[in-house]
């Protein structure tokens, strides 16, 4: 439950904040819910991890759908993706995770240490 | 200690967040760029965006309304004509901004701002600055400030750009920006001269001057030589004046300085510069119109193709502008106010470009490296500093002294500029481009003239670049005038550099406006303009230029044999693919060929060539063979002697090889030098198509023989390292001698027919799409109307029908 929970949080507060602040407020997120939600580290990166991935990923992919690919296309071969557009989505979804996971992983240490 | 694992994963989040939200080199903010809430994701625009709006910004008076129709051309209805300019710079700016900008900081001398430090990019910086680019948009301005019409409307279109740039957010950015990581700037009038001065550059800049190369070449081949190589009429021309009409006595009369065959034409000058870019011939155009007599409605016709280069986004930007004083449609340039080319109730407009030199060199003496003082008529004479400063985006700026003089323009080559081949010669330009002008005032104008007298009137704003402006008016006139203003030179004057010590080599004068070349309602019932030299040699003045011949040939021919003419033979017409060049050369190639010593492949293009049908469509067979044959006969006659005069010499025109070909049955230069045999005709046609022959294995063995895919015409994207926003592979054909003037990068940038009957009816089309975004829908959806050789119909939309169902979309700006 928990972890659902801390996933579905950091999705809604990475977006809420994506809506006024720069892209890397979705650090911010992740650390705040993994401070209010508390889990094990290891369980914190996945729950973030998973918020941003599926948010950055499912925008992506939605925004996709819309432009019919248009613009990705292009994209994925100015950078080095072959023209893969789904590459490019895993990666914009990866790139996001990441830096959700990694800063969900220091919310969740910050907590336990301050226990 | 149990803080460590904080500290640690706080460190590692840390830097994970810092390295992406930094460029590293050419890598954007990868952070940033990727977030689907921010970076390039938010310029992917949905298939079905909407356009409707209701805006509210200071700066408007009254009210616009904008209808934007099925292809997104906005149908601009304002209540006054501040809000009319106010609405067309918000719009040029929320389609097309970054391109707007690229150019005119391209035009300032500012590309290193956001392209970083490289040579190429600095240079060009320097070179930019050092032509005086920036001195002349200063000047520009300043004239046209000193108009009220043509400042409030600069100040309107200006307002409505920066309405525009003050809405973006990070997520609205133009995608170039993002991937280049910079911001837009505010936009300003100085901007609006700067994009003005950029179509001075290309279309009468430095490279339809080759004085630099000439003096260069005068030390190894004697003056009179020039008329052979680069003869001033050629044989064939058939000029846009019509032969035979009589020109007054010129009123002005320069006089031939008394030093000028020891100074100038006999002078051994080994100082050259080597020029950083090259000349671009495919900078051309067509334009005619027809008059009633012709057509089968009784009524005129203009036609209009602007040949430039392809990019995406398009140079054009399509639009209807009407107000209480002003209804007009067509193509309008990002980066300016007004309709460019295009119709209004009464007229049609449209422009070449005339090629006519109107840029001159002078070799300064300046008394030391300070560039301080230069000698002027005896004396030493002050000149101006002016300390260019160059931003280099992540490095130092550069800083650049330029000298300027009094007479002879901005100093661009001296010691601090220029290469081991100019010896520090410190060489001025003399630019018509750089004396106050106000061409918008001329748009302005001819947007609202309603007959000859308006246009004619019109016309009289403009300065540079020498255009040849059609006209046709619903009254029935046709008409053209090569605009500009134009030195009056004495023979062989700024062909080569010139001496620059006093003032007998200056320009005494401008040839009076009245006496440029013009024609109202010919005999003929049409007027025609291809970049051909305007006037035959019965024309008063000296008149240098970069000329192309076939063109103005081929479409005279047709015109001259059309009777009945409709809007469908127009459409034919702009896009025909006939070879007139190799119409004539064919006879000669086959007179000269020797068969017999030519091996099989050789035969068999022979052989297709032979049957060849003169059409340079995308498949043709024979149109590769013959441009390729072409090619390889230029090599084989020219560069023997070419290579004599290193480092950059101007070969001779094709038109001017083709006439020595079917005019001298003996030509001194078919013979190699290299060799001691003396070779001919027969010998050099023959070499030239055995030495095509291997390259024309190759393109059949790569399956490229057809013309198409020989040349490959490609339009890209302004950065043009971005090949993914490009288009590549096309199937047009044509060439540079032909109607439908497509290249390998040029091309009609906008094909435009205007039928002026009762109702006006009007075509056009231009190889691009209102969008200046990559990830717009818009953004390339008229490229293959404009391949076919198709046009859309141009709808001048009455305030009426405003429930017609090609609207689709309406903002309100109050």
């Amino acid at each position: 439950m928990k972890f659902l929970v801390s996933i579905l949080l950091t999705a809604l507060l990475a977006f809420i904040g994506g809506l006024w602040l720069p892209w890397w407020s979705i650090a911010i997120s992740a650390f705040i819910v993994s401070l209010l939600v508390h889990q094990h580290a290891g369980k914190s990166f996945a729950g973030s991890f998973l918020g941003v991935f599926l948010l950055w990923g499912g925008l992506a992919w939605w925004i996709d759908m819309q432009n019919h690919g248009v613009l990705s296309k292009k994209i994925a071969s100015v950078l080095p993706l072959n023209g893969n557009q789904m590459m490019l989505i895993l990666v914009t979804a990866l790139v996001g995770a990441l830096v959700a996971g990694a800063a969900a992983v220091t919310g969740s240490f910050l907590r336990s240490a301050s226990k | 200690m149990k803080y460590i694992p904080f500290i640690l994963s706080a460190v590692i989040t840390m830097a994970l967040i810092f390295v992406l939200n930094r460029r590293w080199g050419t890598v954007p903010d990868m952070g940033n760029f990727l977030s689907p809430q921010q970076g390039f994701w938010q310029n992917a625009e949905p298939a079905d965006e909407g356009f409707d709006a209701n805006i509210k910004l200071p700066g408007i008076k009254g009210k616009v309304e904008i209808y934007f129709d099925e292809r997104l051309i906005p149908h601009v209805f304002a209540d006054n004509d501040n809000d009319l300019y106010f609405a067309q710079g918000y719009l040029h700016a929320k389609f097309r901004l970054w391109q707007m900008e690229f150019q005119t900081m391209a035009a300032a001398g500012r590309i290193s701002e956001f392209l970083g430090n490289d040579p190429r990019f600095i240079n060009y910086d320097r070179e930019t600055r050092r032509l005086g680019m920036v001195y002349g948009a200063e000047n520009a301005l300043r004239s046209m400030e000193s108009d009220s019409v043509s400042k409030s409307g600069c100040d309107a279109y200006t307002a409505g750009v920066n309405a525009y740039i003050e809405s973006l957010s990070e997520a609205t950015l133009p995608i170039e920006y993002k991937l280049l990581g910079y911001k837009p700037e505010k936009w300003s009038n100085f901007k609006i001269c700067l994009f003005l001065k950029q179509m001075s550059r290309t279309l009468a800049g430095p490279y339809y001057a080759d004085d630099l190369p000439l003096t260069n070449e005068k030390s190894f081949i004697p003056f009179s030589e020039f008329n052979v190589l680069y003869p001033q009429i050629n044989d064939s021309l058939v000029p846009i004046i019509p032969k035979g009409t009589v020109f007054a006595p010129a009123s002005v009369i320069p006089v031939k300085p008394a030093t000028a065959d020891s100074l100038y034409f006999g002078k051994k000058d080994t100082a050259v510069v080597t020029r950083f870019g090259e000349h671009n011939p495919n900078n051309g155009s067509n334009n005619w119109a027809i008059s009633g007599n012709k057509t089968s409605s009784g009524h005129p016709i203009l036609c209009n193709d602007p040949h430039l280069e392809l990019s995406f986004p398009s140079i054009w930007y399509e639009m209807q502008l009407t107000s209480p004083t002003v209804n007009t449609y067509g193509a309008s340039f990002p980066g300016t106010p007004n309709i460019i080319i295009g119709y209004n109730d009464n007229i049609a407009f449209g422009f070449t470009n005339a090629g006519r030199d109107v840029m001159d060199y002078y070799a300064i003496k300046f008394k030391d490296d300070s560039k301080s003082e230069y000698w002027f008529n005896g004396a030493w004479k002050p000149s101006k500093l002016r300390i260019e400063e160059i931003k280099v985006k992540g490095d130092k700026t550069v800083y650049d002294t330029v000298a300027y003089t009094d007479e002879f323009g901005p100093v661009m080559y001296d010691k601090s500029f220029s290469n081991e081949l100019s010896k520090g010669k410190a060489i001025s330009c003399r630019w018509v481009a750089h004396d106050p002008s106000n061409e918008s005032l001329m748009w302005f104008k001819l947007d609202r003239a309603s007959n000859y007298a308006e246009y004619e009137k019109a016309i009289q704003e403009f300065s540079c670049p020498g255009q040849n402006m059609i006209f046709a008016s619903k009254n029935g006139d046709i008409a053209i005038w090569q605009q500009a203003k134009f030195p009056a030179r004495w023979y062989g004057q700024g062909q080569m550099l010139m001496p620059g010590e006093d003032s007998s080599y200056l320009w005494q004068g401008f040839i009076p406006q009245n006496e440029n070349p013009h024609v109202l309602n010919p005999a003929s019932g049409y007027i025609a303009s291809a970049n051909q030299r305007p006037v035959d040699s019965s024309y008063p003045y000296f008149i240098p230029g970069n000329y192309l011949t076939p063109r103005g040939i081929a479409i005279n021919k047709k015109l001259s044999s059309m009777s009945n003419v409709t809007v469908d033979d127009m459409k034919k017409l702009q896009n025909d693919y006939f070879n007139v060049s190799a119409e004539a050369a064919r006879p000669a190639f086959l007179k000269y060929v020797k068969e017999n010593e030519l091996n099989a492949a050789a035969k068999k293009y022979l052989e297709i060539f032979r049957n060849w049908n003169l059409e340079a469509g995308p498949g043709e067979i024979g149109q590769t063979i013959y441009q390729t044959w072409w090619d390889s006969l230029e090599v084989v006659v020219w560069r023997d002697e070419m290579e004599t005069m290193k480092p950059d010499p101007i070969w001779p025109d094709p038109q001017t090889l083709l006439e020595a070909m079917l005019r001298d049955t003996a030509y001194k230069y078919t013979d190699n030098i290299n060799t001691a045999k003396k070779e001919t005709w027969t010998d050099a046609v023959t070499l030239a198509l055995q030495k095509a022959a291997p390259e024309l294995m190759k393109e059949e063995a790569a399956g490229k023989l057809a013309w198409s895919k020989h040349k490959n015409p490609s339009i890209y994207h302004l950065l043009k390292t971005i090949k993914p926003f490009a288009k590549i592979g096309l199937q047009v054909g044509g060439w540079g001698n032909i109607i439908n003037a497509t290249t390998v990068s040029h091309g009609p940038s906008w094909r435009m027919i205007v039928h002026l009957d009762k109702e006006t009816e009007a075509y056009g089309v231009y190889p691009g799409g209102q969008s200046g975004n990559p990830g717009s829908a818009f953004y390339d959806n008229f490229v293959n109307t404009w391949s076919k050789g198709q046009y859309y119909s141009l709808w001048m939309m009455k305030q009426t029908e405003t429930s017609d169902k090609r609207i689709k979309w309406k903002m309100v700006i109050e």
